[in-house]
């Protein structure tokens, strides 16, 4: 098992700040030895947590930041993600999949963070929401990582 | 890859050859603007070629969606052609494959449209 890796970024609330942080979700579940699908869903959740955070949260504010920490410690990869905007209530967000809300044009980035991570975690800062995701490596991604050392 | 849009004429339908990320941003805004573009000009028959679309965030589907009621309530089609795994997964997960008429196959896909 390779040693524990912690990275923190200060980011600005940009769409290009939400693509790094993508890519980088991407490189460290790869150095993890998650298979492509699996690092896919990851790095999607990663985004869509990313979004809430810069669009939602921050809503663009170029005075505000959004703090990113990505983690591989043992068998998770965790990433925590903090906005500095108003808050919100995760129970308040319409389920995007009842039948009044599949035709919505938006709404569905909690549910796909929830549909590709193990965990999702909402915790109400002051100021801000702080999210964190975390995926649990499976022993073949354990064998690829070995592999890969 | 910012993402691309072409259009091309067959039998009365128009065909939208997508490529690149439809995600939050430019993506997501190059598909308003094409489907606003066509159905302003009376374009209601619309076959969206998801083919080279090789990645779709919420803000990508809600736009798909958008697409889908704007053409709808205009009295016009839209139907999606040549989905990847991946987007054919994410359109799973969110219940929204059997909302949108899905097709593999072009002329397939040209011949379901009412005419």
């Amino acid at each position: 098992m390779t040693a524990p890796q912690r990275v923190t970024y200060r980011m600005e609330s940009t769409l290009e700040s939400v693509n790094k942080a993508e890519e980088m979700a991407d490189r460290i579940a790869a150095q993890a030895g998650m298979d492509e699908d699996t690092r896919s869903g990851v790095s999607m959740a990663v985004r869509e947590a990313m979004i809430n955070a810069v669009l939602h949260g921050n809503a663009y504010d170029t005075n505000k930041r959004v703090n990113l920490t990505l983690e591989h410690k043992g068998q998770e990869l965790i990433v925590t993600i903090t906005d500095e905007g108003t808050g919100f209530v995760p129970e308040e967000v319409p389920d995007p999949l009842a039948p009044e809300n599949l035709l919505k044009g938006s709404g569905r980035g909690i549910f796909l963070m929830r549909a590709f991570m193990d965990e999702v975690r909402f915790r109400k800062m002051n100021p801000g929401t702080e999210i964190i995701l975390i995926k649990r490596l499976q022993s073949s991604d354990l064998d690829r990582q070995e592999a890969s050392t | 890859m910012s993402m691309k849009a072409s259009t091309r004429q067959v039998d009365g339908i128009t065909i939208v050859d997508l490529s690149g990320r439809i995600t939050l941003g430019e993506g997501s805004v190059v598909l308003r603007d094409t489907i606003k573009d066509l159905l302003g000009k009376g374009q209601k028959k619309i076959l969206l070629n998801l083919g080279d679309v090789s990645y779709i965030d919420s803000s990508g589907i809600g736009e798909l969606v958008s697409a889908f009621t704007s053409v709808r309530n205009q009295g016009g089609e839209l139907k999606l052609l040549n989905l990847t795994k991946k987007v054919h997964d994410l359109l799973q997960i969110t219940k929204l494959y059997t909302v949108f008429d899905v097709k593999d196959d072009e002329a397939t896909a040209i011949s379901a449209f009412a005419k």
